[in-house]
């Protein structure tokens, strides 16, 4: 696939309404700033994503999928970290069949004020995607 | 389909509008598919504009609503009455987030932050043209609610929930209740030292039959969520020897009124704890309330000169509490003049950087000033210089409203006018999870409109555990998130969104791996038309969505989040 070259890489990250997305807003609130290309979708658990919707992200021209994850957090159980995570070993496997670099799709788990985790994440997921997508070097 | 969708875009005065072109993003959605009505708003939440946005929804028949404003924390369940009010089902309705994920996000970058508003809204739009109405489901609620923290913001939480008839457990880590007040002797505006207010209140709640009050026990940790909180409460025995009781407690809401620590300078700030006669706020309240006689002494020694250094750790300009801490300027002035009234010979020079006893506080201010107290005011990059001359303490200071004159004062006692910090103890916030502020005191979702409330549904914020308060401003946040929580739960029953699990019959086959995903055990195997297929039960399925991952025929959605919704919003955003 070609890229062309970016000032920073577009990113779809998946929030959780009552964890992650707290820690976002904060984020904004605290005005620490990311790139204006990561557009955020809201969903009440991350162990509910399904692959399908990561993998449309990447055919829709999204350079990175970011899971910003309940934890042990989840209101829905402790169950949730383990369940995202097959969520998101399911997706490598089908990243690797249409040969996507795994590495484009991230996960971290962010409580309801890792605002400052989110933005080191994201800021370095950018660098990341930027470095091996829309890189002339 | 929706077709006939309303899209209203909010300034918020100039927290969106400063930041991003609202207007652009109008012109940029107003030809949307589906789109009929795209308007901009300079408050969105305001009263008219509400109004004005039920007039449409009747007006132009629209049968999808869209806000792109603040945060859906704090406006999500506004606009959705007002969709009702405008009688369409309220989960038509849909929110974009373009303030705190946009404008605030991206304030360095204002064509970027423009951009990705237009994308949101788009998204929204995408997502409003799939939304069905839906209807919640209700559960019972516990009606007991916890007040953690036994200070004046604590106890008047307490009364107040005991008075709507509610059962409140009283969470007090210390043997004993009150908190700073009670460390207080005379208090400003009444003659009630601090201690008898809180002996009054006490004895007012320890009679009360469904008040139970628990000191030295600290909540250990907390499960569940609102309308079902358990707490696990670790209480100290009255015996050392005894073991550690452990108790747990069902609360429907919970109200955290923490409390704040004083500011302790560090070792060497303005000479604390290297010149005998420098001493800080609290310590001086305690040596004018506990002295008896007719003059001040202090180790051994008659104080006369004092000099109060204010602003000491707050208002930092290169440190951690740029805050102002509210409180300190008036307590410093009202002790200085129950000093001087006390106590012969006292002089009080107040060496400030503008004094704040806003409202009626100025009053204290002026009969410090009619009673002789001197004011100089310093630049806080020039603070007043501390020297030790023999057994003399020199205080000198360049007073900016002289002109930037030079005074050198000799003192007996300098005072140094301390403020308010968050907690040490963070360990309530850090088990709820309430975010905190860039002043590190708990955060409440928004400052005017929701002030007391948290991001976590059911938690509640009071008194000084927000930011810095006085006693009177701490009662007042107290009995706004005591009726805040109390609210939470008082018709015994809490509504739960709609949003479950929907089981396509078609494409279901019956391979259990939903029934062994779902944490809730709310999916059954049924025989529907002579086919096993798994069926939701609605009233125990909490919409996590766990089981639609894993479904190998991809037969289940969650309602309002389909693979239809989401990739409809992932098409527009790309």
């Amino acid at each position: 696939m070609n890229f062309k070259l970016k000032k920073n890489a577009k990113i779809l990250v998946f929030s959780t309404e009552k964890i992650s997305d707290p820690a976002i807003d904060m984020a904004g609130l605290l005005k620490l700033h990311y790139p204006p290309t990561v557009y955020t979708i809201t969903i009440p658990c991350s162990s509910g994503i399904k692959p399908a919707w990561i993998l449309h992200a990447y055919e829709k021209g999204f350079d990175g999928v970011f899971i910003a994850a309940d934890g042990t957090d989840c209101i829905f159980g402790e169950s949730c970290t383990e369940k995202t995570g097959k969520v998101v070993s399911m997706t490598h496997e089908l990243m690797k069949s249409k040969e996507i670099d795994t590495a484009r799709l991230r996960m971290a788990a962010l409580c309801s004020v890792c605002s400052e985790a989110f933005v080191k994440h994201i800021r370095s997921f950018n660098e990341y995607l930027l470095k091996t997508l829309h890189s002339d070097s | 389909m929706k077709n006939r969708i309303g899209v209203y875009i909010c300034h918020c005065g100039g927290n969106i509008s400063d930041y991003v072109d609202v207007e652009k993003v109008r012109q940029a959605v107003e030809h949307e598919e589906g789109v009929v009505l795209s308007k901009t708003s300079m408050f969105a939440c305001s009263d008219s504009n509400q109004n004005e946005m039920v007039n449409d929804i009747k007006e132009f028949g629209l049968d999808g609503v869209i806000v792109a404003s603040c945060s859906p924390k704090l406006h999500l369940t506004t606009f959705r009455n007002v969709t009702e009010r405008g009688d369409l089902n309220k989960y038509t309705y849909v929110h974009a987030n373009i303030r705190e994920q946009g404008s605030w996000a991206h304030s360095d970058d204002t064509d970027g932050a423009t951009e990705k508003a237009i994308h949101l809204v788009k998204a929204a739009i995408a997502k409003s043209r799939y939304a069905e109405p839906l209807y919640t489901n209700q559960f019972e609620a516990e009606k007991t609610i916890a007040v953690i923290g036994g200070g004046i913001a604590g106890l008047k939480a307490a009364i107040s929930l005991s008075d709507k008839k509610s059962t409140v457990i009283l969470i007090e880590k210390n043997d004993k209740i009150g908190g700073h007040t009670a460390e207080w002797g005379d208090l400003f505006m009444s003659d009630e030292k601090g201690n008898e207010l809180i002996n009054r209140i006490y004895s007012d709640l320890a009679q009360r039959e469904n008040v139970t009050i628990l000191t030295g026990a600290e909540v250990a940790s907390s499960k569940g969520s609102i309308g079902n909180f358990t707490l696990k409460i670790r209480k100290r025995p009255n015996n050392e020897s005894d073991p550690m009781e452990i108790m747990e407690v069902n609360v429907g809401s919970v109200v955290v009124a923490t409390g704040f620590d004083h500011y302790v300078p560090q070792k060497g700030e303005f000479d604390y704890m290297i010149n005998d006669n420098i001493i800080t706020l609290p310590e001086f309240k305690q040596l004018v309330d506990k002295s008896t006689g007719n003059r001040l002494v202090y180790k051994g020694k008659e104080i006369n000169n004092i000099a109060y250094i204010y602003c000491v750790g707050s208002r930092q300009e290169d440190g951690e509490n740029t805050y102002c801490s509210r409180f300190c300027c008036t307590s410093v002035i009202h002790t200085a003049i129950v000093a001087k009234k006390k106590f012969k010979n006292i002089n009080n020079i107040h060496l400030n950087r503008g004094i704040r006893t806003y409202g009626k506080q100025e009053l204290l201010y002026s009969e410090s000033l009619e009673l002789g107290d001197i004011y100089l005011q310093f630049d806080y990059n020039n603070p007043p210089q501390i020297a030790t001359e023999g057994k003399k303490t020199v205080v000198t200071v360049k007073d900016i409203l002289s002109a930037g004159k030079e005074l050198t004062l000799e003192t007996d006692l300098i005072v140094l006018v301390t403020g308010m910090v968050p907690r040490a103890d963070q360990s309530i916030g850090t088990m709820f999870k309430l975010p905190k502020g860039r002043d590190k005191f708990f955060n409440e979702i928004h400052m005017k409109l929701r002030p007391v409330e948290t991001v976590i549904d059911g938690i509640t914020i009071a008194g000084a555990c927000q930011g810095p308060k006085n006693i009177s401003e701490s009662v007042n946040s107290a009995l706004s998130a005591a009726t805040k929580s109390y609210s939470y739960i008082s018709k015994g029953t809490l509504e739960t969104e709609p949003i479950v699990a929907e089981i396509n019959q078609d494409l279901c086959v019956w391979c259990g791996k939903c029934q062994e995903a779902c944490p809730f055990d709310a999916i059954e195997k049924q025989e529907v038309n002579g086919k096993p297929i798994a069926i939701v039960n609605t009233s125990v399925c909490k919409g996590c969505g766990m089981c639609a991952p894993i479904c190998p025929e991809d037969a289940i959605n969650l309602i309002g989040y389909t693979s239809e919704e989401i990739m409809s919003m992932i098409d527009v955003l790309a």
